[in-house]
């Protein structure tokens, strides 16, 4: 058995520092779900970090763990071309998503890293019809602060759909 | 005044001009979708129903569609595979109610009858009454009531299954060209499941079909393979219809760029796009022939390798208005943690968010509602002629010819 030294502890946040970590991140759960509801998906991108992770999953494939996701981005450089090939290349019935975004938790906060998740439900509207349920799911997220702000280092999407009804579009 | 029922009879006709029309009504019509189901479905062909890395230890199953009916995969004991209908052989409940398990036998939650992982009833509670009454007749046999077995094969790793006891074997089925296909991919080597992606796409099943004998519209429709250098219009390629049409190859290999070409293309495309992550669009060779293929085995699945993805595309109707796409990727149990990664990448092209097949959704859900209140009107198919001889390119409609010809024979149009 090999023994690694444990990394030096910061001491843990305090109860007010824990509720106004939750009422930042809320914030920024907000900020981010009111960008993809107004079509700025250009500027989801610059909420990760560089080595960012953001996917998004069936609970399918997380409960068996599968790898496998329906969008996978391993990279700021792989987010960043989702939004240019959805904007220069894709083909699809114009619609309006919007997300609601309920139970932001902070579920730990380990060294610079802050766990969190939340509910998210996505609707979606064509031009000629009612929204519908695209999707319901957990965001799992990890976050780092930089530069006095919060950065995802993580989104994974996890949704509870057995199937996506028709296409995914854009980033949830 | 109604319509006679002659005049509907009628406009169920297939126009005069043959194999080069699609009446509409084919989409939508609930009497000729139940016929499908009969004769393509549960009729004498194969169905594709999994992995046998889905399934690696005895015991472990899963549940799989041919058609609307459900079936249940198992690893028996002996390491063989069995599929049976997911209906308990007493009343017909459903058997199996999770997606996939391990058990070492199968027992009905209503009345407890027990069935082993074959099939094979094992017990039935109270057989013998209680206190000296009641308990089945003297000549009820468990071995007459089993759960329904289909016939099963496995082709180096894939598992297929049918209903007919007595129709052709997988080999014939397929037929030789198919058949030599199917072994490039399921050569044996040992398989490792990557995950499934699911969708539900509101067009009838045989628009699917289509799509993926479809290559004319690859490079129109798709235009992020174009866009970032993954096909191109000189790119080597053959569609080739096989089995009398019911079957499809589309064949394509990449040449490569020699240095000339290169320029001329930068020259053309100064402003040209560039991905930042060019490993979403840089597969690496891995199979020795360089072809990348996509193989349409009639009527269940869409056998891809495209980019570094291996893909089976199970096609499950969901009544004649739409249909579940249930994707299963995979790669080899021996292969480098490299090509893996790749394989999740460039998996971001398929899949119901996928650069490529999201758009093979959309389209296909607005052909749905094009066409589903024109059943009297058609569509038409004449690029690449009229006739449904294999051709050495891909600016053809020849393999949905070469389908709807074999269609209209199976189903007696």
């Amino acid at each position: 058995m090999t023994q690694t030294a444990m990394p030096a502890q910061r001491p843990a946040p305090t109860p007010t520092e824990w509720r106004s970590l939750a009422a930042e991140l809320r914030e920024l759960y907000d900020e981010v779900a009111d960008l993809l509801d107004r079509d700025q998906v250009e500027q989801l991108p610059g909420y990760f970090t560089d080595d960012c992770l953001y996917q998004v999953i069936s609970r399918e494939n997380v409960a068996l763990g599968l790898p496998q996701a329906t969008i996978f981005c391993d990279g700021i450089r792989m987010l960043r071309d989702r939004v240019l090939a959805l904007r220069e290349t894709q083909v699809y019935e114009p619609r309006h998503w919007r997300h609601f975004v309920t139970g932001v938790r902070v579920n730990a906060v380990e060294g610079d890293e802050i766990a969190a998740q939340a509910n998210v439900l996505v609707t979606e509207a064509m031009s000629d019809a009612e929204p519908t349920v695209l999707l319901v799911g957990r965001y799992r997220d990890r976050l780092v602060r930089r530069d006095g702000r919060l950065w995802f280092r993580e989104r994974s999407v996890i949704y509870d759909n057995y199937r996506v009804v028709r296409s995914l579009i854009v980033p949830v | 005044m109604g319509k006679s029922i002659e005049s509907e009879a009628a406009a169920r006709a297939w126009p005069a001009e043959g194999w080069t029309r699609v009446p509409y009504w084919i989409y939508t019509d609930p009497h000729l979708y139940a016929r499908e189901l009969e004769t393509f479905f549960y009729g004498r062909g194969w169905s594709y129903v999994g992995l046998d890395c889905e399934v690696p230890e005895a015991g472990d199953y899963k549940r799989a569609w041919i058609g609307e009916r459900q079936v249940v995969v198992v690893r028996t004991k002996d390491g063989s595979i069995a599929v049976w209908e997911n209906r308990c052989a007493h009343r017909g409940a459903r058997l199996v109610w999770q997606n996939r398990g391990r058990g070492e036998s199968f027992t009905c939650p209503y009345h407890q009858w027990n069935f082993n992982l074959d099939g094979r009833l094992q017990g039935v509670p109270l057989k013998r009454g209680v206190l000296g009454k009641g308990g089945m007749p003297p000549d009820f046999d468990n071995a007459s009531h089993g759960l329904c077995k289909l016939r099963v094969h496995v082709e180096g790793g894939s598992i297929w299954a049918s209903f007919a006891p007595d129709g052709p074997t997988f080999a014939e089925y397929c037929g030789p060209e198919m058949h030599g296909y199917v072994k490039r991919i399921f050569s044996g080597r040992p398989l490792k499941l990557l995950g499934y992606s699911r969708q539900l796409i509101p067009s009838n099943w045989k628009m699917y079909v289509e799509n993926l004998k479809d290559p004319y519209h690859a490079t129109l429709l798709h235009a992020f393979l174009i866009t970032f250098g993954l096909w191109r219009a000189d790119t080597q390629s053959e569609s080739v219809p096989v089995a009398e049409g019911k079957h499809g190859i589309m064949v394509s290999r990449n040449v490569g760029k020699s240095s000339a070409d290169s320029a001329a293309e930068m020259a053309r495309n100064k402003n040209r796009l560039v991905l930042e992550d060019t490993d979403t669009v840089t597969p690496i060779r891995e199979f020795d022939d360089g072809k990348v293929i996509g193989l349409t085995i009639f009527p269940s699945v869409v056998m891809h390798q495209q980019a570094n993805t291996l893909g089976m595309r199970n096609i499950i109707p969901k009544g004649p208005g739409a249909f579940e796409l249930s994707w299963t990727y995979y790669g080899f149990a021996d292969e480098s943690p490299e090509l893996t990664r790749l394989r999740l990448r460039h998996a971001n092209l398929y899949g119901p968010a996928g650069y490529v097949a999201m758009e093979d959704g959309e389209v296909l859900a607005e052909s749905q509602l094009g066409a589903a209140e024109y059943g009297h009107r058609s569509a038409v198919l004449e690029m690449g002629g009229k006739d449904v001889a294999p051709q050495d390119h891909m600016v053809t409609e020849v393999l949905i010819r070469a389908f709807y010809r074999y269609y209209r024979e199976a189903m007696g149009l």
